[in-house]
């Protein structure tokens, strides 16, 4: 992470204190009330699918781009489309305009994972966790993998030969990486 | 009340039980939907329930919108400021989870000390509270800012917002019985349904005021608001108030899901996009006169509606009968609450001459609801998310109300 997003990270934890006693909902609470109990190893792994920019979070495995196709037809083109911009689900596919960001002043232009997502691990983790549709959470690793390299070669971000895996696919640098701003609306008397 | 009244009481229960209000309303002692005697005076009325029902002369309803991800709440049929449980929005990303509360669990773990599961019994246990907070999704608005048309109503234009009370445990509070590492300063907020919809929030918020709810309206959370248990973060975009919550990991960074990137940031006029643009800011709008209302008198109304921030209280609802020339304050309803709707209400005596109806809110903080084209100049014109400008009603020579542009 760099850049604006670096940026953002530091403005927002700019504001932090002195941890004193936060949450302590009464005079007198205890340290803590033993309430629950300690989740082990096992209980974390079964819930912890979460991928992040850096990569952290990625499983072992590997997929291609025409692996990814074969599987990106079977499992997707009915809602995204055969190439992945038909529909009639969101539209996965597309690099206009090449030129700028202009989504904020011209709402014609369709935002899709080649110019507006800023991560490419977003998309395992999204993938992963939520698709296809009326099987969430059933693709494997290798098959997560080859649709990531399957639509970043369809949105011309890697090349047809690319191979994705837990050390390739946070490398991948995306269109719009650098786009994102922090968010600078504070209140008072000024609109942003 | 003697013996007598209450063994009739009592016995009419029974009977109810027993025949049925079929049988009883065949024995002109009970109301079917839609029916009324003549003089309810002259009959007894029906028994005691187990639980309570609408007049069936009531049918307050959400407007299910055709992409099947969102219904609206009726605004202009409420009053007052809480929205009853079964009327509030809903925005699912892949439907409504079945969870039995006796396997649900949460799971905080990552920069903590000690990673720890909670049952429901567990997280009730907890020190609770109690707060009226609005949430509203940060994509309520949007056809009030592109592609306005005049048959538009409250429910149609914002119906993604509503006011509950919401009970659970403060977050601080788990945070604390976890125990915060140095570094940590965001934490993923995961939910059971089946898109698994994550959220990375930052951990400030968690030490001011989000909760864990499991309680809405004095019952537990409808499952369209993530029974058993949700994340809710007063004054924040809906969305990022995860429902169904599972799980929670503190991290020394966002995780960049896809809810906070391709989705829930805002293209902003000058080629950048916002992230992680939380806060909803201070809107109002009145739900009546609001279409499809037609006045059928000139002379004295009372123009009502709701006023909102996410930043802290509604210091003050002006309200323009003429189309922006002029504004008078409105009043605020007691009682006026940080991050919670506010009832405001003006009284209007219409001369029966077309004009155009607006309001427009302060909050604490001295923030102003922009116009549409302020709005429209700091964001531009495809911008996405977080429309809170003024909104506007024409009142036509005919007393016919339609949305409209200001002016």
């Amino acid at each position: 992470m760099r850049g604006t997003v670096a940026g953002l990270v530091l403005a927002l934890v700019a504001g932090g204190c002195g941890r004193g006693d936060r949450g302590a909902a009464h005079t007198g609470s205890p340290a803590t009330y033993g309430f629950g109990r300690a989740a082990t190893t096992e209980d974390i792994s079964a819930w912890d699918i979460d991928v992040m920019p850096d990569g952290r979070g990625l499983p072992p495995g590997r997929g291609t781009v025409p692996q990814g196709s074969a599987i990106y037809a079977h499992q997707c083109a009915a809602c995204h489309g055969p190439t992945g911009t038909e529909g009639p689900s969101e539209r996965l596919v597309g690099r206009e305009p090449r030129q700028g960001f202009p989504f904020g002043s011209d709402p014609r232009f369709v935002r899709t994972v080649g110019n507006y997502w800023p991560y490419a691990t977003t998309l395992y983790d999204y993938v992963n966790r939520a698709m296809p549709l009326n099987a969430p959470g059933s693709l494997k690793p290798d098959e997560v993998y080859s649709l990531v390299a399957f639509l970043l070669w369809r949105n011309e971000i890697v090349a047809d030969t690319a191979v994705m895996n837990s050390q390739t696919l946070p490398q991948v640098v995306m269109p719009a990486r650098d786009r994102f701003v922090v968010d600078n609306r504070r209140g008072g008397p000024e609109f942003r | 009340m003697t013996d007598a009244s209450i063994s009739r009481r009592v016995l009419l229960a029974s009977m109810a039980g027993v025949l049925g209000a079929h049988a009883l309303h065949r024995a002109g002692i009970a109301q079917v939907p839609g029916h009324a005697p003549p003089d309810p005076t002259k009959v007894p009325g029906a028994p005691l329930s187990e639980l309570g029902q609408r007049s069936p002369f009531e049918r307050p309803r959400r407007i299910p919108m055709g992409n099947g991800h969102s219904s609206l709440a009726p605004l202009q049929d409420l009053y007052g400021i809480v929205t009853p449980a079964d009327l509030h929005f809903e925005r699912h990303h892949a439907g409504v989870p079945a969870i039995d509360p006796q396997r649900y669990k949460l799971l905080i773990h990552g920069m903590v000390e000690r990673p720890q599961l909670f049952d429901l019994d567990a997280l009730k246990r907890f020190p609770a509270v109690s707060r009226l907070h609005f949430l509203e999704c940060s994509g309520n608005g949007t056809p009030s800012y592109r592609g306005i048309r005049p048959n538009l109503s409250p429910q149609l234009i914002d119906g993604l917002t509503s006011t509950s009370e919401w009970s659970g445990v403060p977050l601080a509070v788990l945070f604390r019985e976890v125990g915060v590492k140095p570094g940590a300063k965001w934490f993923l907020a995961e939910g059971e349904d089946a898109a698994v919809m994550t959220r990375s929030i930052p951990i400030d918020k968690a030490w001011d005021d989000a909760l864990i709810a499991y309680g809405q309206n004095g019952e537990a959370l409808r499952p369209e608001q993530g029974y058993p248990a949700r994340l809710l973060l007063p004054g924040w975009e809906g969305n990022a108030n995860v429902k169904w919550i599972r799980r929670i990991e503190l991290a020394d960074r966002p995780f960049m899901t896809r809810e906070e990137t391709s989705k829930y940031t805002d293209p902003l006029g000058d080629g950048t996009a916002r992230m992680f643009s939380f806060v909803m800011d201070a809107k109002s709008i009145i739900t009546f006169p609001a279409y499809p209302v037609i006045l059928h008198d000139r002379g004295w109304w009372e123009i009502s509606g709701i006023a909102w921030s996410g930043r802290g209280r509604i210091t003050r609802v002006e309200v323009s009968t003429d189309g922006g020339k002029q504004w008078e304050p409105a009043e605020l309803q007691q009682p006026v609450l940080p991050k919670c709707h506010t009832r405001f209400r003006s009284l209007w005596k219409w001369d029966g001459r077309e004009t155009t109806l607006l309001s427009r809110a302060v909050d604490e903080t001295g923030y102003v609801q922009p116009t549409l084209e302020q709005l429209r100049n700091a964001r531009g014109l495809g911008t996405a998310y977080h429309f809170n400008h003024i909104r506007a009603w024409r009142v036509q020579g005919d007393g016919a109300v339609v949305f409209g542009l200001e002016g």
